[in-house]
């Protein structure tokens, strides 16, 4: 059913140090974001923390693109979405 | 019996660095970057049984604990339980960690202490000091409002400092359950006229507990360098004679209470590196009644700094001494400071050293 297909999520790419047992595009079914990093944190624990704070945020320097527009926690997933988690420009 | 081998532990504002040596300390080997480049604020071995924990914050993903149970093959990270209430601000970074009695503990930026009885994997607040009633009267220094410092005492599991800038020393004696402020005697020379020694709100850089169980500390602050013979309930001042009030770190020996080091710089509004460009660790033998420059081996036209964190002594017979530069140079004597070679140049700026002593 269209309704419960999966969603795609890409990692980003300072997860395979962060994260070694963790592949980068992976297909997940939530209905929102805030959703979504309670499965990867499940999957792999610690994973939420690193993605969001405790405000509870989505990391100021991180950015969660939902079918190409910048989301937040609670941003719906529509089926199939195609969900890119990026680090935004930072540091020196 | 004396150990075989001694790891010093560098953090690093790009990951952490670990150099071993056999007692004699000439000929060092050196691995890393360690937790992913993350900065490392504080690196730290468990003296129990070598477990490496890291203390960091990293710009994307937040503050973390990193551990290693295999001498930095594999790391694991944990901010578990690393959290204020939802809808105080955030902890951006770990800055300073302890092992002690079974327990590790982490302080934070904003300023707070927490303790983990699960070797890091998770923690929980120690709400006494989060929470203290003096907390409105804290205010960041230069790094943030950062928990620098933690000092346990060996002897009493219930016992430990803490060090905050810009809040000053605090103290328990019951496991955590209640905090007191320690600054008595210590001032606070950037207040206003007539305030400038308050209960809180001195600006303490560096806290070492001095060996021999009689409750002496040494203290490096903002405004002077500090000795307190009982626990902190008191301080006074041997900075007379010393080339300035202002530095960072405070190294106690391993087993002489009379013996301190310190690394003077200028003053904290003149550049912040060796009076005269002369990089010397200054040490009293007679816990701060009179001093002695140590230079040899150490570089002249220096302009660096040296952070609160970044000096220490190992355990070894005559004790070594390592200094870890804001330019990337480790330095380090193997004959209790009389003299020091480099033994690292062009590490990222080292936020601190740590020493870990053991049979192996």
């Amino acid at each position: 059913m269209a309704e419960t297909a999966p969603v795609l999520v890409r990692l980003p790419a300072q997860f395979e140090g962060l994260f070694p047992e963790a592949p980068r595009l992976l297909a997940l079914e939530a209905a929102s974001v805030a959703a979504l990093l309670a499965m990867l944190d499940a999957r792999w624990p610690g994973m939420r923390d690193r993605i969001a704070d405790t405000s509870p945020a989505i990391r100021r320097h991180v950015n969660i693109f939902v079918n190409g527009a910048r989301g937040s926690l609670d941003t719906p997933l529509p089926p199939g979405a195609d969900v890119f988690i990026l680090t935004a420009i930072s540091g020196g | 019996m004396m150990a075989r081998k001694v790891q010093v532990l560098v953090g690093t504002r790009k990951g952490a660095f670990i150099f071993e040596s056999d007692a004699a300390r000439h000929s060092w080997s050196r691995r890393g970057p360690y937790c992913e480049t993350w900065p490392i604020h504080h690196f730290i071995a468990d003296p129990a049984d070598g477990t490496l924990y890291g203390a960091g914050g990293n710009a994307w993903f937040g503050p973390a604990v990193w551990k290693s149970t295999d001498q930095g093959a594999t790391w694991t990270h944990s901010s578990v339980g690393l959290a204020y209430a939802e809808g105080q601000t955030g902890i951006s970074a770990v800055w300073s960690l302890a092992a002690a009695h079974g327990r590790i503990y982490a302080g934070v930026e904003p300023a707070g202490l927490f303790v983990s009885d699960d070797a890091g994997d998770s923690f929980a607040p120690l709400s006494a000091l989060n929470d203290h009633p003096t907390r409105p009267q804290w205010n960041p220094g230069g790094a943030g409002m950062i928990l620098h410092h933690i000092v346990p005492n060996p002897d009493n599991a219930k016992e430990l400092w803490v060090a905050i800038s810009a809040a000053g020393v605090f103290h328990t004696d019951d496991g955590g359950k209640s905090f007191s402020a320690r600054n008595k005697g210590t001032r606070a020379d950037f207040a206003p006229e007539g305030q400038r020694e308050p209960d809180v709100g001195q600006c303490v850089h560096g806290l070492a507990l001095a060996p021999g169980g009689k409750g002496r500390l040494y203290q490096q602050n903002h405004c002077g360098m500090y000795r307190s013979d009982n626990g902190g309930a008191n301080w006074h001042s041997i900075e007379a004679g010393l080339p300035s009030s202002f530095g960072f770190p405070a190294v106690a020996h391993p087993r002489d209470p009379e013996r301190v080091f310190l690394f003077p710089l200028n003053g904290a509004e003149q550049g912040r590196f060796p009076k005269g460009g002369r990089a010397a660790v200054w040490t009293s033998g007679n816990a701060g009644a009179t001093w002695q420059a140590c230079t040899q081996g150490l570089p002249d036209n220096a302009y660096f700094g040296v952070l609160r964190q970044a000096m220490a002594a190992d355990r070894l017979e005559p004790a070594g001494l390592y200094i870890g530069a804001s330019n990337g140079t480790l330095f380090a004597s193997a004959d209790e400071g009389e003299s020091f070679v480099t033994l690292a140049e062009n590490l990222p700026t080292i936020s601190s050293i740590e020493t870990h002593s053991f049979d192996g």
